[in-house]
């Protein structure tokens, strides 16, 4: 695919990205960081005299989605950090989106205003009181047009659920509920109540000490109301029916791939850690990410994966080196284009990979300002391993492990990527004739 | 106030007069703060809404007024909300039945806010509205509104248009009432399952309006369709509906037409909708009637109570009275004894306590339904297996229930069970359990006679006394004090009650010696003037001297509770002094105290 990036840059120092997220139409793109804050891109409208600037995205909204607080019966610091942005369906003429961090989920209203009302009683235009004895007639304010203003409004706040932190928040197709997972615990909330939540998984040992296994991520699935998946730090995916019954510790479907003993290692378990997982659109096949591969499961086959794609294997043999620089445990996420046979994923030095499902085709490519222009093409990188370098080639010990990619995100249907490369988002898409 | 009497105000006759006036000021007031910054502001002026459009007049409401509330949209839940009930009772300010039309804009608006609270009240004011219309208003002017909602871009239009429909079909030609239908079907099939789910909510009131071969025709299919939806929330809501338009079939029909789905309902593979089935058992009971109870339901109730899911247990076990009850009265033993009662025996020891304790709510009334010789023999046993249940939930609902079993055979037949029940359940670690047995406890001591309550029970009373849990617990004790004395008579309490609280006066505990006081205050009235003046009042006298000073001052609040009962001559020559001595008290507040008593008292 022939993408080419936009000149678009948001650079804020020192905020880092830490979620990115098209709605269900993506005229939408919202982008959440280290600092508690949300700022929202809308695509810009077609124009005839502009054609190349068709789509481009341009800053609708920021907001301060959460603050850092403090936890004085446990001592514990909460992060501003936004960990995951879901937008919802959209109902009226506004927006509205989940965000949330370690322990508490926001919902927020984006909403347009372009009329203002004006005209007072005791005052005059200007602001000056009145003499009220010269009030000789009512006036009642009349609305008139202004610039348009976007107003960002805190709706609910869904809190005091999570003991510990959350990692993903996920909208039921029913449009009424939706749920908050953190690292034991998966809970259920409706929208529109915010003192209530139920526990739909618990795994939570009654001694900690036994605790062997984490929930990384869960998601509900795109169109099956009761069906919702979770990922595990054990590399397993757990598939649960909301159906059977109220509390879901019994899963309906497990998919694990069994270990090949020829590749254990110390690393073993630590890379099999699943650190994202996706329902593809048609609600037909899963996709999770580890620390070196992106695996597709078809939902009706849980002894093995479908696909599984090499991510970066070529860093097999630097895992200590990562073990020791804390990036084996970096969460990498991964999406699907808008028909499912694309899927992406992030990787270090800003590289990012594609994998064309049907012609098994893949590609590296690198988000950077310094490595592309606005609008130019991107060029495939390659990294070698070993040996000698050509020249457009890079060596896997010049990797630099501190740029990486975690979050991206797909358009819906077209084919335009969000990619957050620590404090910068690259918007690319593909060549316009 | 109403809108003739506001009318009658001098404020409407100036207006006309406009010449300057002071009248107008407030009125300019509550209009500059309908966009004042402060919520509770705008609130207040919104409330009042109806003043500011009875100064303006109905043609300024009209013209001004309203449209600028129409595009008012942007404020906070609880404004829109206030604005939306406000609309509701307008019709007389923008000039009656005549002009009822022009509130439709406002409140369209207000019908596709995204709060559900506020789209509600804004439906429920044009419903209201909707009634004074003239028929042809209702065609020229409401039936477009619902039309334009019904196909809106957005669900919260398309949601707030089911509510809408019933009102109007009743009083529009024939061909509307066509479109109407239509319409209904058209958000009936939906593609967000919002709008199939306020669809299928409000199916069963749309079906209550439509002629009985629509009914047939239209209302059935749609059942059908929202009752195999593929969204469970659809599907629960399609069970109610199910009930209401059982109601309105014939019997003949209803075996063909509803009994298909709801039964496939109560067997739906989500425990939701099996639950909502659970729930709303009693109104299908009564639906269906005696017929279709004996063949059809009484099969479905036993699964339902047979559930693999706890919740769907517990909604199933809460029915099983009100079930037997309206079961048709020849064969109602018979089922009973041989259809349900097996399955009660099961939940009896269910592992979820949720299941047991709602049983436990409701399982004593089976005994009236029964009868004397199957209570002893067969609900016996199982109301003395939860007594002993583990789960004081369980067993505080067994006893909140007694006063059932008293009718049909006398308490005396559970005391020896129920005895160690209520001691355990009085020592429970939670203090909400104790309290909730507290307050049972007067209930209990009339079921279980005098002799029973001094016997075993009264030394409990007494020990609640002094829980040190929670203060409400000690306070729930003095209360229950009060209705045992109210019970068994002042002179039980003479025998009884009375020595053992005085007795707390002397104890170490500060505490404990204000519980008495607590006490005295309580059983005064109730015990009368003799045993206050002779036994109680010493006790309070020679508290007066006591070292802490908490204890003092609630001497002066204790003589000013029991003032009331004593007579004149001995409050003004024991209660006086008393007082007086502690309003020159060197402790603040006793001195407090001692001096509002006197006032209160009239002593000065």
């Amino acid at each position: 695919m022939h993408l080419y990036e936009e000149d678009k840059r948001r650079f804020l120092k020192a905020d880092i990205i830490s979620t990115v997220e098209f709605n269900s139409t993506g005229e939408l793109l919202a982008t959440g960081d280290k600092g508690g804050r949300v700022v929202v891109f809308q695509r810009e409208q077609e124009s005839k005299n502009q054609p190349h600037r068709r789509g481009e995205y341009n800053v609708y909204s920021t907001f301060q989605s959460h603050e850092p607080e403090f936890d004085y019966l446990k001592s514990l610091e909460i992060e501003e950090k936004i960990n995951k942005i879901r937008w919802l369906p959209q109902q009226n003429a506004a927006y509205f989106l989940l965000s949330t961090n370690d322990k508490t989920v926001k919902l927020w209203k984006i909403s347009e205003r372009d009329k203002r009302p004006e005209g007072y009683n005791l005052k005059d235009e200007d602001g000056r009181i009145r003499d009220p004895t010269t009030i000789t007639a009512l006036r009642v304010p009349v609305l008139r047009p202004m610039d348009l203003m976007v107003e960002a409004t805190p709706r609910r706040v869904f809190s005091n659920a999570h003991t510990y932190h959350i990692n993903s928040i996920s909208v039921n197709s029913d449009y009424e509920t939706f749920m908050s997972t953190d690292d034991l615990r998966i809970n259920l909330w409706n929208l529109e109540i915010t003192n209530r939540s139920f526990n739909i998984v618990d795994i939570k040992p009654v001694n900690m000490e036994e605790l062997t296994e984490v929930i990384t991520a869960a998601e509900f699935h795109p169109h099956q109301c009761n069906t919702f998946v979770y990922s595990s730090s054990k590399g397993s995916i757990r598939l649960c029916d909301m159906r059977a019954s109220a509390l879901c510790d019994n899963h309906s479907k497990f998919f694990e791939e069994p270990e090949d003993p020829s590749n254990r290692s110390f690393f073993s378990e630590i890379i099999s850690s699943i650190s994202d997982v996706k329902f593809s659109h048609s609600g037909r096949y899963l996709m999770t990410r580890d620390y070196l591969t992106v695996k597709v499961w078809d939902l009706n086959m849980e002894s093995k994966p479908l696909e599984t794609y090499q991510v970066h294997d070529y860093l097999r043999s630097k895992l200590c080196s990562l073990y020791e620089n804390d990036c084996i445990f970096d969460k990498f996420e991964c999406v699907w284009n808008g028909s499912d046979s694309v899927i992406m994923t992030g990787s270090y030095n800003n590289f990012f990979r594609m994998f064309d499902r049907n012609t098994k085709r893949d590609v590296t490519l690198e988000a950077s300002r310094e490595n592309s222009k606005p609008r130019a093409i991107l060029k495939p990188r390659k990294v070698c391993v070993g040996g000698k370098c050509r020249k457009d080639e890079i060596s896997v010990d010049s990797l630099d492990f501190s740029k990486k990619i975690l979050h991206t995100a797909w358009h819906p249907y077209e084919n335009i990527i969000a990619v957050a490369a620590t404090n910068n988002l690259y918007i690319f898409q593909d060549k316009v004739n | 106030m109403s809108l003739q009497e506001l009318a009658k105000q001098p404020l409407a006759s100036k207006m006309a007069g406009a010449d300057s006036d002071d009248s107008l000021y407030p009125i300019a007031v509550l209009i500059d703060e309908l966009r004042n910054e402060d919520v509770q502001l705008r609130l207040n002026s919104i409330k009042k809404l109806s003043t500011i459009a009875l100064a303006l007049g109905v043609e300024r409401t009209r013209t001004e007024l309203l449209p600028f509330l129409t595009d008012t949209i942007y404020d906070e839940d609880e404004v829109l909300l206030a604005l939306a009930e406000q609309l509701g009772n307008f019709t007389m300010l923008v000039g009656g039945p005549e002009y009822v039309h022009c509130l439709l804009p406002p409140l369209e608006s207000l019908a596709t806010v995204e709060e559900t609270v506020v789209r509600d009240k804004a439906v429920e004011s044009l419903r209201k509205i909707s009634h004074e219309h003239s028929p042809v208003d209702l065609e020229v002017h409401f039936e477009p509104l619902v039309k334009r909602l019904a196909s809106g871009d957005w669900f919260t239009s398309r949601t707030s248009a089911c509510g809408l429909f019933s009102v109007c079909y009743p009083r529009v030609s024939s061909t509307v009432k066509a479109e109407i239908r239509q319409h209904f079907r058209t958000l009936c099939s939906d593609d967000t399952p919002m709008v199939r789910r306020a669809a299928a909510s409000k199916l069963g009131e749309f079906a209550k309006v439509l002629e009985l071969e629509y009914v047939k025709s239209d209302i059935i299919s749609l059942f059908t369709a929202l009752a195999s939806d593929e969204q469970d929330s659809v599907r629960l809501l399609a069970v109610e509906a199910g009930v209401s338009i059982a109601t309105l079939l014939p019997q003949e029909d209803l075996e063909a037409l509803v009994m298909p789905t709801l039964r496939q309902a109560a067997e739906d593979k989500s425990w939701r909708v099996r639950y909502m089935v659970a729930d709303k058992f009693s109104d299908l009971q009564k639906a269906v009637g005696p017929e279709i109870t004996k063949n059809d339901l009484v099969p479905a109730f036993q699964n339902l109570l047979k559930d693999c899911e706890a919740e769907v247990r517990a909604a199933a076990a809460n029915k099983v009275k009100e079930f037997c009850e309206n079961l048709p009265e020849d064969s109602r033993e018979t089922i009973i004894m041989t259809h349900i009662l097996p399955c009660v025996k099961e939940l009896v020891s269910d592992t979820n306590q949720h299941v047991k304790s709602a049983l436990a709510s409701v399982i004593m009334g089976l005994s009236t339904i029964l009868g004397k010789d199957n209570t002893i023999e067969h609900l016996l046993p199982l109301f003395l297996a939860q007594l002993k249940d583990e789960c004081p939930e369980v067993r505080l609902n067994i006893i909140s229930n007694l006063d059932c079993v008293n009718e049909v055979i006398g308490i005396r037949q559970l005391s020896q069970s129920l005895l160690p029940a209520i001691v355990e359940l009085a020592e429970d670690a939670k203090w909400r359990v104790r309290l909730a047995i507290i307050e049972y406890m007067p209930l209990l001591a009339g079921q279980l006679g005098v002799e029973f309550f001094d016997e075993k029970l009264n030394s409990l009373c007494m020990a609640w006394l002094v829980d040190h849990g929670s203060c409400y617990n000690v306070e729930a004790a003095t209360c229950n004090l009060m209705k045992l004395v109210e019970k068994f008579g002042a002179e039980w309490a003479q025998n009884t009650i009375v020595p053992k609280v005085l007795g707390m006066a002397n104890d170490p505990n500060y505490l404990h010696r204000m519980t008495t006081l607590f006490c005295i205050n309580a059983l005064s009235e109730v015990c009368g003037q003799e045993i206050t003046t002779k036994h109680m009042l010493p006790v309070v006298f020679k508290m007066s001297n006591d070292q802490v000073a908490n204890v003092r001052f609630n001497v002066a609040k204790s003589l000013q509770k029991i003032g009331p009962v004593l007579d004149s001559n001995c409050l003004q020559t024991e209660v006086k002094p008393v007082l007086e001595k502690l309003a020159s008290d060197q402790d603040m507040d006793v001195k407090y105290f001692a001096q509002e008593a006197i006032s209160v008292l009239s002593l000065a």
